[in-house]
């Protein structure tokens, strides 16, 4: 698979990242050579080899259903850059 | 040109658990903002989650009550996307391997059983609330809702009316609250639908390119939505356009659907899977436990109810409506075997009247199954009509004389007269009376047989037996 600079452009833009052209053609070559190294592992048969979802091999823990955290949100929110009636302030998003 | 509407519809349903999907910040909804968010829906830095062994049981109770697979091992995604009310910059959901694969729901179309294919049901979290008022130019956040567990259930394009749509969300509301994993409050958001619709020209297989409705919170948005959007395509088609797979929203003021934003591919959400979660495992022995505690599905009660007590599908229906009517219903009749269209009757009229007039449900009805089967057995056994005891449930009702039938019966003078032999004592009474319409009747006239009948009945103030005094009365005349 080959990637193009329009495709680091898309993905940055993705990613909410801000790359000017030089940057983009560095981070090309980056992700170019990942891939490379990508193809390289995919000559390997793995067709018997069920996949992972996780590097561990271990299964989830699960929580009882409880209540367990109380409500600290003046803690929380004496970090927040600005607050108002409890709710934290954002510069405006609508859609 | 025929056109056919294809619809499938995605519900998110919030599971009814105490504490969030990945947190121990509670659900209760209402509360001040921002109280029920602790760490983990904050997404501060070093938090892990922690998945709600709850929101994991009711989705297999879901799937289990569907005929779907249970996946095991089953994974989370993460689902990317920025937006100030996602604190982590994701949403954690499920790609590949959901909890609940397939299954099938049943539903009545037109007086017809219909199969609507389920594609799958995963777990996720909600995400926090935006308010756009103002805020000197600001939006305020609030994540009390933000890590809320829901269970997307997906159904495949099996829907061909928006009535169709509407009774496929219906009979899933039932259902989820049915087996007790939502509470199914609509203008709490508990229960919300996106429709894909799409149109086709009739007999063509290819599906045409579809848009979605969002957040449709009531089913009778549901329903005018689609008949909205399905209008608008056909439009387009006709004159020649082509559709554009988007993201639409319906405003309900002025009843149309708009472009809310054009479709981003399922790569945009760059799916991947979540490196904090490790899989799932759900074993054979939890499907069995919960197997084991799942109630009678409200179909198998529908059937039930037709076989057992050969009631219509429609009674079957309406009774099966909700697990409490069920309950209701089957604790009545269980006093009263036998008379089972008579407790249906009352209960889908009186008793449902009643409540819908007072905005109550069921489980509030100040009259007691066994309250009620006592009022019928009544009725049955000839000691009221059918009329007096409208006006003794209205009395127990009201709790007069502590709901008691049989006092508030004496009470009001209510007992029917159902002794033959002073009945036939009435009928020769007013016969002697009323020797001209005696005359007209046996002339032909057999409007003169009613106004026998009301002088009779007015004589008892209407408290005779009916059938005896029509019985009577015919054997007198025809004598």
């Amino acid at each position: 698979m080959t990637l193009s600079a329009n495709d680091v452009k898309r993905i940055a833009d993705l990613a909410y990242i801000e790359i000017n052209d030089v940057e983009a053609k560095e981070t090309l070559d980056q992700l170019s050579g990942i891939f490379d190294l990508i193809e390289t592992m995919q000559a390997v048969d793995t067709s018997t080899v069920e996949p992972m979802s996780h590097a561990q091999s271990v299964v989830q823990r699960l929580r009882e259903d409880e209540v367990t955290e109380a409500d600290q949100h003046e803690l929380y929110q004496s970090i927040a850059p600005q607050v108002e009636a409890d709710l934290y302030l954002v510069p405006q998003v609508i859609e | 040109m025929q056109w056919e509407i294809v619809i499938g519809l995605e519900v998110h349903a919030q599971l009814s658990t105490q504490s969030k999907i990945f947190s121990g910040a509670s659900t209760a909804y209402g509360a001040p903002p921002n109280s029920q968010a602790c760490v983990i829906d904050l997404a501060l830095p070093g938090v892990l989650p922690v998945l709600n062994k709850g929101a994991v049981e009711r989705a297999i109770k879901f799937g289990l009550s569907v005929g779907a697979k249970i996946n095991s091992p089953s994974i989370f995604a993460r689902k990317n996307y920025f937006y100030p009310d996602l604190p982590k910059g994701y949403q954690i959901s499920q790609f590949e391997l959901p909890v609940v694969q397939g299954g099938n729901i049943q539903i009545q179309a037109d007086g017809e059983e219909k199969n609507i294919r389920l594609t799958r049901a995963h777990l996720e979290e909600d995400a926090g609330k935006s308010l756009h008022e103002d805020f000197h130019g600001m939006s305020g956040i609030d994540l009390n809702r933000a890590g809320t567990p829901l269970l997307e259930i997906v159904s495949e394009p099996d829907m061909r009316s928006s009535a169709e749509a509407v009774v496929y969300a219906k009979t899933l509301h039932a259902l989820v609250r049915w087996i007790g994993i939502c509470d199914g409050n609509m203008q709490e958001g508990s229960f919300r639908c996106d429709a894909n619709v799409s149109v086709r020209p009739c007999g063509t297989e290819k599906l045409g390119t579809r848009c979605e409705i969002k957040n449709l919170n009531s089913f009778r948005f549901l329903e005018k939505a689609i008949d909205y959007e399905a209008r608008r395509q056909i439009e387009i088609l006709q004159d020649g356009g082509t559709i554009r797979q988007e993201t639409r929203l319906y405003d309900a003021n002025k009843d149309e659907t708009r472009t809310m934003r054009t479709k981003e591919d399922a790569n945009d959400y760059r799916y991947f899977p979540d490196p904090d979660l490790l899989p799932l495992e759900i074993s054979a022995n939890w499907i069995d436990q919960v197997q084991l505690a799942l109630p009678e599905l409200p179909q198998v009660r529908r059937d039930r109810y037709m076989s057992e007590f050969a009631l219509s599908a429609y009674d079957a229906s309406v009774l099966t409506s909700s697990r409490e009517t069920a309950d209701y219903f089957e604790s009545t009749i269980k006093q009263l075997p036998g008379q089972a269209k008579l407790c249906a009757n009352w209960i889908m009229g009186e008793i449902s009247g009643q409540l819908n007039k007072e905005g109550l449900e069921i489980t509030a009805c100040p009259i007691t199954p066994s309250q009620l089967a006592t009022l019928l057995k009544r009725i049955s056994d000839g000691t009221i009509s059918g009329k007096a005891a409208k006006t003794v449930f209205e009395s127990m009702w009201n709790g007069e004389l502590e709901r008691n039938v049989d006092a508030i019966i004496a009470a009001k003078g209510l007992k029917q007269i159902s002794d033959d032999s002073t009945i036939e004592k009435l009928v020769e009474q007013v016969l002697t009376a009323n020797a001209q319409q005696v005359a007209d009747y046996r002339n032909g006239k057999e409007k003169a047989f009613n106004s026998l009948v009301g002088q009779i009945m007015k004589a008892t103030q209407g408290k005779a037996n009916p059938a005896q005094v029509n019985t009577i009365l015919k054997k007198k005349l025809g004598g």
